[in-house]
Parts: C-alpha cells; sequence; structure tokens
C-alpha cells in the first residue's frame, strides 16, 4: 500500500489538512474528507462540468485531479460564494432568472461563471453560451443560464465601479 | 470510476523525474496536466505502479521568444498560451488552434508539452507543431536531444519519446507577419475533439506561393503534414483551381480511421474540404 | 372561498424556495448522505451482451482490503426472489378491450443462470470505501460461455434468433393492437399512396445526477430506511418490503434533492431492493452511488423504435388511411411493460382527422439494455412517423407542409374531440379542448414567418446556402391515473402542511404547490410546509412520472382541502358563536363575511380541534384538523404544441445549424409561468439532443460502444439556439385547476421538427430523412446521391 500523503489546503479562504491515499480524487477528497458537499459528480471523467471548483482562482474540473495536486493551493467551492448567508450577485441573478432547477450542475455552472467573468466581465449572450458548454445541464435547456449570468455581470460591473 | 492503486512520487527535478522513468521501466506514468491521463486512469483503462507528478517542479513552465523561436517550456498550461502576449504576436496560428481545444477548465490544467507526448491523433496541438515545422527537447538519462515534429508522431497515440524521456521544451518558429494562417476544425460540437481538422500557413509573394504548410488532425492515426498537396501550391501559386487540387491531393494522401463519429469516406471528403476552407482564408489573411 | 380581492399566488412568476439551499451548495442529494459506520458497494457487470454463467470465484475478491461482504448471483438466488414483472398494473379497463399479449421477463437482483445484456449486474462487493469494492470488484473471477447475441429486432424475431428468455422460447415478449375505422378497405380506395419505414433510435435522460441508493436498518424498531434518488418513494417501499418479507410500516423510503430524473429513476431496480437487503444483512448502512459509466450501461435507455407506415391520402393531402407496424427494442427486460409502446400508439393520430387508423407494435427483447420510458415516453417516436408523413405528402404534392397539417387539423370548434381509440388507463381518447391551428400560426410567427423564410431560403440557394424550415406538432395526454394523493393539515402554529408522495427532481414543486395552497386557504406560501417524496409522510402514492404531478397533486390538494374546510369552519363557527354560511377564509383567519373584526386566526381552530378536555369542536365533529385525499383522475387531460425550426445546412460538412427556434404551447392554467418556460425549454433541448447528437450504439457482438460522454454525446449551451415561446390557454375541465402537464412536451416534437427542417433545406437534392439521429455524414451522402440524381434526370438516364 502506498504511503498515505498529506494534503494541506486553503478551500474559500479557511485552511485544511488531512491524509489521503494518493489516488484519492480531488472531488473525492473535497467531498469526503472536508465535508464540502456542495460540489456534485456527475461523469468522472471530466466531461460533464458539475465537479467545477476554482483552483488558484481558474476554473478545473476537480473529478481528473487527485486530491495530492491542491497541496498548497487556494480553492474556491460552492460553499464560498455566499457571504455571511447573503448571495453574491451569480446567486441572486440565477435565483431570480430561474437559473436552475434540479441544482446539480449548478455549484459547477457558478465557479465556471466566477471565472469567466473575471476574464470577461462584458460579455455577450454569445460568448456567455460558448462559455457554459463546458457544462451540461440536462434541465434549464441553458437559455436561463445565460439569463442569469448576463445579469449578475450586469450587476457585477456596477458594483465594481461603486 | 475511482483509480487502481499507484505509487505517487512528486520529484523536485527533471532529472528525478527521468530517475523514476528509468526506475519503473515503462510502468510508471508523467502527471502533467492529467486531463487525458486521469480520465483513462478513472475508466482504469490504464493503471500505472507509479505516477511521477511534474508539477512540482519549478521552471518547467515559461514562453520565451529566442532570436525568431519561441521556447514554451512542456509543463505550460494551455491556458496560459490562449492568452499569452507573445504567442498572440509570434504564433497566430497557435492562438486559434487553442480555442477549439476542449473548454477553459481543461485549458487551465492542460500543458502543451502534455497533449503533444499524449500524441491523441484528434487533438490540435500536435497538429500545429506539424504545421509549424516545431521540434520538442526531449531529455533522457542519456542528456536531451532536439526531435522534429515529422519524426516526433508515429501511430496511435504513440510518439518517438525513449520510455525513459521527457519533453522539457517545445519549440516554434515564429510565424511570418507577411504569412497567413487558417485552421479549420470540424467537430460536432464545440469543444468537440476534431472529427478532421486542418492547418494552413501560407507564405505568398505576388502570385506565388513561397511556402505551403499544411497539417492535420482528428483524420488519420496521428498528425501528419500533407506534403504532397503544399508541393502544388508551392509549384502552381494560389489560385482557387489549384487550391481544389491542392485539397483533392490532401483528401487522396490521408489515411482516415472509422469510428463511431465518422467514417473513412467521410474524413476523406472533409479533408478535402476543410483544406479548401483553410487555404481560402489563409491566403486572404494580410 | 376565499376573499376574493386578493390577487392569487397561481399565474404568478414566484421566485422558487428550493433555490436558496441548492444555490448555497446546501442541497442534500443521496451521494451526501454520511451515515456512521456506513460502507460502500460495488457492483460486478457483465463484459458480454450474452452468456451463461459457468462459475464466479469470489474468494480473491473477499480476501481484499477493506471487504466486508461479496455475494453472487447464484448466492442471492437462494435469499430473494426476483424483481416483479409490472410495476405499472394495466387497468382491467384496458386489458379487456385492448388487444393485447404480454409475457414478463423476470429480472433477478444479480443474474445467477445467464447475462443478458452488457452490463448487467451478477456480483457485488460492499467494503469500507468505494476505491476499496472497486479493487475488490476487479478481483471476482467469472468464466461465462459465450452465446450468440440479439442485437437487432428484426433478427430477434426470425425463427433462428438466440432466445433472451428461453423459457418464453421467443423474444416476442408483447404484442399490441389497435383499430378505428377500416384502414385497410380506407388505404384501398385512397387516390395516393405512401409506404416508408422511420426509426427513432435509441437514447435516453442522462441526468446529470445518477441514480443512488443509502440502506439503513434499525435493528431495534426491525425497520429499513432507503434514501433513493428516485421517483416513486412508495413503489419502491412497497417492492422493498415484499421482497424482504417486512411489513410496510416498518419500511420507509425517502428520496432527497434529486439531480433530474426524466423517466429514468422512475421505476424500481435491482439497486433499489439490494442495497437495502444488504444494509439488512450488514447491520450497517450501505451506500451504493451509479457512475456514469455504470450508468449507460445499466440505467434504462429508451425510444429505438422502428416503424413502417402506409399513408392513403387524397388530392388535396388529407389523410384517409393511416396503417402502422412496428417493432420496439426493449432489451433484456421490460420494467414497464407495455407503456410507452402503447403510448406511441395512442399518440400517432395527433391533433388530426383520421378516421381510419389502425397500428400493431412488437416488443422484442434483444441483449442491450432494458428500455423504460424518457421524457416523452413513446410520444416522441410517433410524432416522428405523423410529422415526417406530413411533410412526405407535402412533397408529393406540392404543397406547404404548413397547409398539408391546417387541412388535416382537427378544428377548435370541433372539441371536445372523440379520437376513437382509447388511452393506457382504459378510457377513451377525448381531446379536451385546445386550438392547434392557431399554435401552428404562433410558431411560425415566432421563427419569423413562413413566407418571409421562402424568400429567405431562395436567396439563400441563389448564394448556394441551405436554409431549411421544419415543423412538428403533437398532443399529449397528461396527468394520468391511476391517482396522487394529498395530506392537508392545519397546526396550532397557523401552519398548513401539505404531504404528498409526489416526487421533485428539479420541477419546483415546493414553490407551485405552496402557491396553489396559499390561494386555497388565503395565506402566504411562506406558511404552507410541504413533505414531498417521504413515505413517511403520507400512506400511499404514486410518484412523479408521465407530466402527472401539477395535475393529480392538485386536485388532491383541492379535495382534501374542501373537506378540510367544511370542518375547519364547522369548528371556527362554534368558536365565533355563528353559522358556518357566515364564514370565509382570509388572510391566514377563518372571519364572519361583512364583518372585519370578527374572526380567529386557522392555528387557533387547530388548537380547538384537538382531542381531550375543553376542546373547541361542536358536537358530532371529530377530532384532529388534518384530510387525506386521494385524487382519481377520470382520465388524462390533453396538453399540445407547435415547434418550428429553422436550420442552416452546410452541404460541404454535413454540419447543421439551428438558427431558429420556437415553441407555441398550451398546457392550460399555468401556476407558474417561469416554471412552465424553464420546464418547456429543457424538455426541448433534450429533444434537440435526441435529435441531433444523442445515441446509444452496440456492435453485431452487442458490445455497447457508447460508453463514455465522449461517446454519447449531449447538447451543449453552444449546440442550441434561444428557444422562442408562446403560449396558448385552453383550461383543462378534469381537474379544479385547470391545468395540465407540461413536464415531458418539449421532447416529443424537436426530432421531428429537425429532420422535417433538414429535408427541407436539402429539398433541391429530394433527400429524406426518416431515421434519428441526423448526422452530418448522412447529409454529405445525400447530397451526393441528391446531385448524381439531379445529373441523371437533366440527362434523361437512369442512375
Amino acid at each position: 500500500m502506498p504511503e498515505p500523503i498529506t494534503v494541506r489546503v486553503t478551500v474559500n479562504g479557511k485552511r485544511f489538512e488531512q491524509t489521503c491515499e494518493p489516488r484519492k480524487l480531488l472531488v473525492d477528497f473535497l467531498r469526503e474528507d472536508l465535508g464540502l458537499t456542495g460540489t456534485h459528480v456527475g461523469c468522472e471523467h471530466g466531461v460533464c462540468g458539475a465537479c467545477t471548483i476554482l483552483f488558484n482562482g481558474e476554473a478545473v474540473r476537480s473529478c481528473i485531479m487527485l486530491a495530492v495536486q491542491a497541496d498548497g493551493a487556494e480553492l474556491g467551492t460552492i460553499e464560498g460564494l455566499a457571504e455571511d448567508g447573503e448571495f453574491h450577485p451569480l446567486q441572486q441573478a440565477f435565483h431570480e432568472n430561474h437559473g436552475l432547477q434540479c441544482g446539480f450542475c449548478t455549484p459547477g455552472v457558478l465557479m465556471l461563471a466566477l471565472d469567466f467573468l473575471r476574464l470577461n466581465p462584458s460579455p455577450t449572450d454569445q460568448e456567455i453560451r460558448e462559455a457554459i458548454s463546458a457544462v451540461l445541464c440536462r434541465c434549464t435547456g441553458y437559455r436561463d443560464i445565460v439569463r442569469s449570468i448576463a445579469a449578475a455581470a450586469g450587476k457585477m460591473r456596477t458594483a465594481r465601479t461603486r | 470510476m475511482k483509480p487502481a492503486i499507484f505509487e505517487y512520487h512528486a520529484p523536485t527535478t527533471i532529472d528525478a523525474a527521468i530517475g523514476l522513468l528509468a526506475r519503473y521501466q515503462g510502468e510508471a506514468r508523467l502527471l502533467a496536466g492529467g486531463q487525458s491521463l486521469l480520465p483513462m486512469m478513472n475508466f482504469r483503462l490504464v493503471s500505472p505502479a507509479a505516477i511521477i507528478d511534474l508539477n512540482r517542479i519549478p521552471d518547467l513552465a515559461y514562453i520565451r521568444n529566442e532570436n525568431g523561436t519561441v521556447r514554451l517550456g512542456a509543463m505550460t498550461r494551455q491556458r496560459t498560451v490562449e492568452f499569452s502576449p507573445i504567442v498572440a504576436k509570434y504564433l497566430p496560428l497557435l492562438v486559434e488552434a487553442i480555442k477549439f481545444v476542449a473548454h477553459l477548465p481543461i485549458r487551465s490544467r492542460g500543458t502543451i508539452g502534455g497533449s503533444i507526448a499524449h500524441a491523441d491523433p484528434a487533438a490540435e496541438l500536435p497538429m500545429v507543431l506539424q504545421a509549424l515545422e516545431g521540434e520538442v527537447v526531449a531529455r533522457g538519462p542519456a542528456g536531451e536531444r532536439l526531435i522534429k515534429a515529422t519524426d516526433l508522431f508515429q501511430g496511435l497515440l504513440t510518439t518517438s519519446l525513449a520510455p525513459d524521456e521527457m519533453i522539457v521544451e517545445v519549440r516554434l518558429a515564429a510565424i511570418p507577419a507577411h504569412a497567413g494562417c487558417a485552421v479549420e476544425e470540424f467537430a460536432r460540437r464545440r469543444g468537440d475533439f476534431a472529427i478532421a481538422a486542418v492547418a494552413a500557413v501560407v507564405e505568398r509573394a505576388g502570385e506565388r506561393c513561397i511556402k505551403a504548410r499544411l497539417a492535420t488532425a482528428g483524420i488519420g492515426s496521428t498528425s501528419v503534414r500533407l506534403t504532397a498537396a503544399e508541393a502544388i501550391l508551392e509549384r502552381d501559386g494560389l489560385g482557387d483551381t489549384v487550391i481544389e487540387e491542392a485539397a483533392a491531393k490532401a483528401a487522396e494522401m490521408v489515411s482516415p480511421l472509422s469510428d463511431q463519429q465518422a467514417s473513412v469516406e467521410y474524413r476523406r471528403h472533409l479533408t478535402r474540404v476543410l483544406t479548401e476552407r483553410a487555404l481560402r482564408r489563409a491566403r486572404s489573411i494580410h | 372561498m376565499a376573499e376574493p380581492s386578493r390577487m392569487p399566488y397561481v399565474g404568478r412568476s414566484m421566485l422558487r424556495r428550493e433555490d436558496r439551499r441548492l444555490l448555497l451548495g446546501e442541497g442534500q442529494y443521496v451521494g451526501d448522505l454520511q451515515l456512521p459506520r456506513m460502507l460502500h458497494a460495488a457492483f460486478v457487470r457483465s463484459p458480454m451482451a450474452h452468456a451463461r454463467i459457468r462459475s464466479v470465484d469470489l474468494a480473491r475478491a473477499a480476501a481484499a482490503p477493506g471487504v466486508a461482504l461479496v455475494l453472487s448471483g447464484t448466492e442471492l438466488a437462494q435469499l430473494l426472489p426476483t424483481i416483479p414483472d409490472h410495476q405499472v398494473s394495466l387497468p382491467s379497463k384496458w386489458r379487456t378491450a385492448v388487444r393485447h399479449h404480454i409475457l414478463n421477463p423476470q429480472q433477478a437482483l444479480l443474474a445467477a443462470d445467464k447475462v443478458r445484456h452488457v452490463g448487467e449486474a451478477f456480483a457485488v462487493v460492499v467494503a469500507e470505501s468505494r476505491y476499496a469494492a472497486e479493487d475488490a470488484a476487479a478481483l471476482v473471477e467469472a468464466q461465462f460461455d459465450p452465446l450468440p447475441a440479439v442485437v437487432d429486432p428484426e433478427d430477434g424475431l426470425r425463427p433462428s434468433a438466440p432466445i433472451v428468455h428461453e423459457q418464453f422460447g421467443t423474444n416476442l415478449i408483447c404484442e399490441l393492437a389497435v383499430a378505428k375505422g377500416d384502414a385497410e378497405g380506407a388505404l384501398r380506395d385512397a387516390p395516393h399512396r405512401l409506404q416508408r419505414r422511420f426509426h427513432h433510435h435509441r437514447y435516453a435522460a442522462l441526468p446529470i445526477e445518477c441514480r443512488g441508493v443509502v440502506g439503513a436498518y434499525d435493528a431495534r424498531t426491525h425497520s429499513l430506511t432507503i434514501w433513493s434518488a428516485t421517483q416513486v418513494v412508495h413503489w419502491v417501499r412497497r417492492e422493498v418490503a415484499a421482497t424482504l418479507g417486512m411489513p410496510e410500516a416498518r419500511v420507509r423510503c425517502v428520496a432527497l434533492d434529486v439531480g433530474g430524473g426524466f423517466g429514468v429513476k422512475g421505476h424500481v431496480y435491482p439497486e433499489d431492493l439490494l442495497i437495502p437487503f444488504l444494509a439488512r444483512r450488514l447491520g450497517r448502512p450501505v451506500k451504493w452511488i451509479e457512475d456514469r459509466h455504470e450508468h449507460l450501461m445499466c440505467s434504462c435507455h429508451s425510444r429505438d423504435q422502428i416503424h413502417d407506415v402506409e399513408i392513403g391520402f387524397d388530392a388535396d393531402g388529407r389523410i384517409r388511411a393511416f396503417h402502422d407496424r412496428f417493432l420496439a427494442d426493449c432489451g433484456a427486460f421490460n420494467p414497464i411493460g407495455s407503456g410507452a409502446m402503447y403510448n406511441t400508439i395512442a399518440h400517432l393520430i395527433g391533433p388530426y382527422r383520421i378516421d381510419h387508423f389502425a397500428a400493431e407494435a412488437k416488443i422484442v427483447a434483444t441483449n442491450k439494455v432494458p428500455n423504460a420510458p424518457y421524457r416523452g415516453a413513446g410520444r416522441p417516436e410517433a410524432a416522428l412517423v405523423t410529422e415526417r408523413v406530413m411533410d412526405l405528402i407535402a412533397a408529393r404534392l406540392e404543397l406547404e407542409p404548413a397547409e398539408v397539417r391546417r387541412r388535416n387539423m382537427i378544428r377548435p370548434e370541433e372539441m371536445p374531440y372523440h379520437l376513437g381509440i382509447l388511452y393506457r388507463d382504459g378510457e377513451p381518447i377525448v381531446y379536451d379542448g385546445g386550438d392547434y391551428p392557431a399554435a401552428l400560426e404562433k410558431a411560425l410567427i415566432a421563427v419569423g414567418g413562413l413566407a418571409a423564410f421562402r424568400r429567405r431560403q431562395s436567396e439563400a440557394r441563389r448564394e448556394g446556402r441551405h436554409l431549411g424550415i421544419g415543423i412538428g406538432c403533437y398532443t399529449e395526454g397528461t396527468g394520468a391515473g391511476p391517482f396522487e394523493g394529498a395530506t392537508v393539515r392545519i397546526e396550532p402554529s397557523g401552519k398548513i402542511f401539505v404531504a404528498s408522495g409526489a416526487c421533485p427532481q428539479g420541477q419546483g414543486m415546493e414553490t407551485i404547490f405552496s402557491q396553489i395552497v396559499a390561494d386555497i386557504w388565503s395565506v402566504e406560501p411562506e406558511d404552507v410546509v410541504i413533505s414531498l417524496a417521504d413515505t413517511a409522510a403520507i400512506p400511499m402514492g404514486f410518484g412523479t412520472i408521465a407530466s402527472r404531478s401539477t395535475v393529480t397533486l392538485s386536485a388532491a390538494i383541492h379535495h382534501a382541502s374542501e373537506r378540510l374546510r367544511k370542518k375547519t369552519f364547522a369548528i371556527a363557527a362554534n368558536l365565533l358563536e355563528c353559522g358556518s354560511e357566515d364564514l370565509e377564509l382570509r388572510n391566514g383567519m377563518v372571519g364572519v363575511i361583512g364583518v372585519p373584526g370578527m374572526a380567529v386566526p386557522l392555528g387557533k381552530v387547530a388548537q380547538a380541534a384537538r382531542p381531550g378536555w375543553d376542546h373547541g369542536r361542536p358536537p358530532g365533529v371529530k377530532a384532529g384538523l388534518d384530510e387525506t385525499y386521494y385524487w382519481e383522475p377520470p382520465t388524462v387531460t390533453w396538453s399540445y404544441a407547435v415547434h418550428a425550426a429553422i436550420v442552416e445546412v452546410d452541404v460541404g460538412t454535413g454540419g447543421i445549424k439551428i438558427e431558429r427556434y420556437a415553441v407555441a404551447h398550451d398546457c392550460g392554467v399555468v401556476v407558474n409561468p417561469m416554471l412552465v418556460e424553464g420546464q418547456i425549454i429543457g424538455g426541448t433541448v433534450q429533444g434537440i439532443g435526441g435529435g441531433l447528437f444523442e445515441r446509444f450504439a452496440y456492435d453485431s457482438d452487442g458490445q455497447l460502444l457508447t460508453g463514455s460522454l465522449m461517446d454519447y454525446m449531449m447538447p451543449t449551451a453552444s449546440d442550441v439556439p434561444d428557444i422562442a415561446l408562446a403560449h396558448q390557454h385552453s383550461p383543462s375541465p378534469l381537474n379544479p385547476l385547470g391545468v395540465k402537464g407540461l413536464g415531458e412536451g418539449g421532447a416529443i416534437a424537436p426530432p421531428v421538427a429537425i429532420a422535417n427542417a433538414v429535408a427541407d433545406a436539402l429539398a433541391p437534392f429530394r433527400a429524406e430523412f426518416n431515421v434519428t439521429p441526423i448526422m452530418p455524414e448522412q447529409i454529405v451522402a445525400a447530397v451526393r446521391q441528391g446531385a448524381v440524381k439531379n445529373t441523371h434526370t437533366q440527362l434523361g438516364v437512369q442512375p
């Protein structure tokens, strides 16, 4: 049996230190070892995007990363988006624009949207569509996800200029 | 689907990584971006005895322009390549191609060296290496050697790298400012692997085509150069009929694969169509 | 009933109460459940499509690290019986009236004698982690004697075919026949005839959350709790209780947050029974979460029907005769029996007047994953047939496809329209309202208008570009029985508690039912407490499939509330010393009409209703303030829609781009417009996936070629356009609210709308698209053949 490895990682600003097998997938480490079940598993081969989290600020698919790769990194997950229970503009926009139905892909969509909007704060609807083609949703048909992100982008731009 | 058990190593030098490769005699896998490796391991399609994680080796990710050659460290993330001003200035073909590579989250982790070493026949980066006549720097126990693109890709997921060698750098000659380039890709959905793709780089002088380079992805078991088609263009120029002839030649030359997505005949047909479209676009860019 | 001046909540796009926990990452799906001492299961699944199991050696697996138990099918067969045959029973009204012959292949919880499809489980490992369980599963050594596989339903009917279920001696496990009028005679007499074959292929729901079951046994009370990502908690409870020999009162099934269902989670699977069994046997909770690779090879597939039709029509394009003989490839087992296939028969006529109709269905067992309903459940197959026929008639007579439809459509003044055949519930089909021609106009206007499109199409053709327009119309029976239940209870707190066996998977039920209850009881939606998908909360329930919960649960709530209101008024009258007839509900209170000050809060009435000393009930009124009502729908109520698609086809690559897409939709009274639109669009995009991208492929040995999401392609946001919606409202006369079901509709028409659009785009090549999915390679081939055909026509030479 290989040596267990220690993963020291910061998630949503909070530091964790846990030991696990080297083969433990990052998404399983988050869900099982850290108890952060907000990130979901949809395919385990890096296609559906439900497991998307932020890794040092960039959206990544945590089902095709090993936990050990997160040692020393700063991660962002859905649990860190709201502040003191107050919705982030993205969450508020998804709520107001029916951007979710079953909610299973939603954490992945939100993390991806965060990264995308940092890269492109004033996207067109077409650009939003292209960006979110990185996550599969079976419920919404994507229209209301696009509307939600467009609405959030507007709010986030206003908030920044204030 | 969970991966099988493996020994895990995170060397901090290239030599240590190579030493581990030699120690495991082909039973170990290098972990670069992991975007191709981890899915295969999760399916237990591959179950290496050991993983050699390259992500803790410093100074393997960089982008530098040195005397007209762009040097990219093997561990440079595709996302970094996508947004690099040096790449934008000197390698527009790479900028265009990289936008076809999967999706942003994959590019956040995937590396240029990893993609080239993995040699997926439908991947875009090997095609760029071919089209730009690039080279890789490979390091093994005996030292470093340069491998040209035409000598690197040997077959399906197979390169000429020795089991104890790894790519440390990718070198691409800057594309002359007067050259036109284009990537035409056909895939079922945005971000999918190419069913067929053609990359074209043409340098013209008046009516003449002084240099034409055409490379493929998705069509055969490796990315290839369409040299006979290139010769037609360099001989006869970039007129409409010549382009049609070159495209027909390209379709003739390739050895397409048949799979879930497409038959041999359809891929051959796409070769012609995409070669034509790539050339028409490339010649009009100035 | 309630004060009239309040703005109703029904009809408002209220934001969802489900959203908060889901957006915060605090949703709880079955995979999130962590219980003390929990073990994890992994299944060993057949690599072969058809084989006898010679031996299964579990020794190495049992000795692997962290393993608690390994079990093979042979051992399990000693311990547990097989799953009961038809989970959806057929009403005797249907059974006596419809010609049918049904055989029931029983599915073992773990295969013992034979494996019958790649992916069928024949052993299970339970270990400390899923990782360890998979390691051990890889150590199970099985010896198989391969048998030839049946991979094509037509081949499966040949005399020499290998037999999937030997005890039947045939692969023909069901036959159905329905007729009205004299199809043969009308066909003979028709001025024009056409014959075609259509194939709507095999694809499936693929929710982003796969299936999952957790079982926990409590030794103190001898009871089992099952958490399952299911759409049918009461079915699971019933089957677990029966299979494990326990009273239903000792079995509880709960569905937590479910990440999409669309029908694939709409019946009891072997794992739903096996996992609880293992939990009881081991005395520790057992969790099984299906991974995607498994899902593709053991969660039910759908569609997969081959239709041979003969149509008789006249010179005006009116259909005189319609005869359809079809085969359904149902895979190795048939958990929902003839459900989807009978749906196909019942929906073939669609929104049209067809007096002479006959349909015969044969359901054939093959060595593939079992076939069960998926969003649409047999209706997309029907729509493909009928709507392609409309366009083929139009092409033959050189008429506009929309015009052919108008000429055949049932007119609104003909409503209610008796179709002349029975629905699955055994009742005669009666279209209970709607305006099909108006919906057709709306859909065409929403994509920019037909005449304008034809002009654009001509211009584009001159430039060498190929645009096409396609239509897909359907009617949909919704809100099916047999029943749904609601318990409505008023609490001393004044809150209204509602419990039901409906099982949400993202539809927003907590929101819409709080809107409905709020209106009925004149309270705020926040004052409504809802329990769904929990067998402990209501004794009987049916579940959420077949676009039924809005209809059936709203009616059950209405009737329960009607009865409860009478009792509430009786007690309130006692407290207020007035007559019941003087009372009304207003703002959480019961008050005297016209006397603002005289009122008592609902909570106070609930307190007064209690048994014991000093209660406030008048004589003859029993204690308690709750009612449970099981609503049995008289029959289904009929939604409908028209889809219109404009596509551009790249004849060089065969690529298809959907330029515009519109849906004109009628689901009666709308409770929450925002949620209705979400359902329609979500269903439509799944339908687009089915038309263009999604496909299960098997080779001739029955090996599944599409075992990952790389091969089974689902539509992404870039693949679908924005979808325009137009609405019509024909309230249902069959339930108190006037609502109709809508969960499935969106997925019914897109495949055929796109097929029609592509055929229209390639009309110069005289291409037909009667097989789905529409693949680029087929387009290139059609263009090549069409070009050849056209050339020969010009030259007057036979190809």
